[in-house]
């Protein structure tokens, strides 16, 4: 019954055009930290998919040791977004470099 | 590392109240998170989006919110915005509220929006216990659980939520964790444009209370276990999606129901016509 009442995918969802690589260019996002709000969760550094992210030594007004950009990995983050997603502190976004 | 970095979604948060209240590694500020980016990409005005929720740790959440939010009574949530919805229909209502609040002392408020298919969105975070009284067990705790109530193991047989809803006639019906913030959003879209009664259900960790009572170190753990313990399936059978992994089941995922059927405003609407008909 419940199958009967299953959403068709429309032809969006499935069709995808094929990556031109002459044109493709690797995104390049800029971490932003708001540091008064990290508690320390580790879920943005754990999930980053290009690990771009550390446990700074210093601590803010609470205690916590904020979140801060690895040392020589300020270019590697390419903007996916996933620690401003999971990030349950409004803490941490990202924005695009063009 | 300025403090005047503003985040994206500010304009949707009241800035000043933060940092919030929750604990570090609770899931409860993903799905903020995630109902803001959802109501964004709605395409109904924020000003008729209305946010209500009950008591609890969940229920802090419209707190936050820089939208008409109301926190009401324990477990009340569901009556006022049934309420709120009957008197202005143009409203999108949406509850957000804990397990604790929507099952236990409100459960048959939940029964009786759901059979009436009220036009609501009620989003549940289930975080397996009662979080701000000090983690004790309650309906959605899953069997052999630890908690502070349950020292040797929890012995009841904890709500299967999505099959409770489905049976009693809710026209959509999804399970989601906080470790899925995309598909939860995604999810919540869908739920914002049935017209009827729409129920997603959200795993969250609870660190201090759940977590730390069955070996969790930290929230990271916990949803170290969602990741690699779920499974999405929107053709379950909806029986079979208890959580129970301490027996060694994987935990469901997924959009379980979207069928159609008249809501309570259409329904109500229709009967208001004939009357007047019959009245003239």
């Amino acid at each position: 019954m419940i199958k009967e009442n299953k959403p068709n995918l429309s032809q969006d969802e499935i069709w995808r055009e094929p990556v031109n690589l002459a044109l493709f260019r690797k995104p390049q996002g800029k971490v932003h930290v708001i540091a008064e709000r990290c508690k320390e969760c580790n879920y943005c550094t754990n999930y980053c998919p290009n690990e771009v992210l550390e446990r700074s030594t210093n601590t803010n007004s609470h205690g916590y040791h904020y979140v801060q950009v690895k040392a020589g990995k300020e270019s590697s983050c390419v903007n996916c977004g996933m620690c401003q997603t999971i990030c349950p502190d409004f803490a941490i976004f990202v924005t695009e470099v063009q | 590392m300025s403090i005047e970095e503003v985040h994206p979604k500010s304009q949707f948060l009241r800035d000043e109240r933060l940092p919030h209240i929750w604990c570090p590694g609770c899931g409860l500020g993903i799905v903020l998170q995630s109902y803001i980016n959802a109501a964004e990409k709605s395409g109904i005005r924020l000003e008729n989006h209305v946010l209500i929720s009950g008591i609890g740790c969940t229920a802090r959440l419209p707190g936050y919110a820089n939208l008409d939010t109301y926190h009401t009574t324990h477990g009340r949530g569901i009556p006022f915005a049934t309420g709120m919805k009957i008197a202005n229909p143009d409203l999108k209502v949406t509850v957000i509220s804990g397990d604790g609040d929507l099952f236990n002392i409100g459960g048959n408020h939940f029964i009786h929006a759901a059979r009436r298919n009220m036009d609501l969105l009620v989003v549940c975070v289930n975080n397996f216990n009662y979080g701000m009284t000090g983690g004790q067990h309650g309906s959605t705790t899953p069997p052999s659980s630890l908690s502070s109530s349950t020292p040797y193991g929890n012995i009841e047989q904890s709500f299967n939520l999505p099959y409770l809803a489905a049976a009693i006639g809710a026209s959509y019906v999804a399970r989601w964790t906080v470790m899925h913030p995309r598909q939860f959003t995604k999810s919540l879209s869908k739920a914002m444009d049935i017209r009827g009664f729409a129920f997603v259900e959200v795993l969250s960790p609870c660190p201090p209370n759940f977590g730390k009572f069955n070996g969790f170190s930290d929230g990271f753990a916990e949803m170290e276990f969602y990741r690699k313990n779920s499974v999405v399936d929107n053709e379950a059978k909806l029986e079979d999606v208890s959580i129970d992994p301490h027996h060694g089941k994987q935990i469901i995922l997924g959009e379980f129901v979207n069928k159609r059927r008249p809501s309570f405003i259409e329904l109500e609407r229709e009967v208001n016509r004939r009357a007047m008909v019959v009245e003239k």
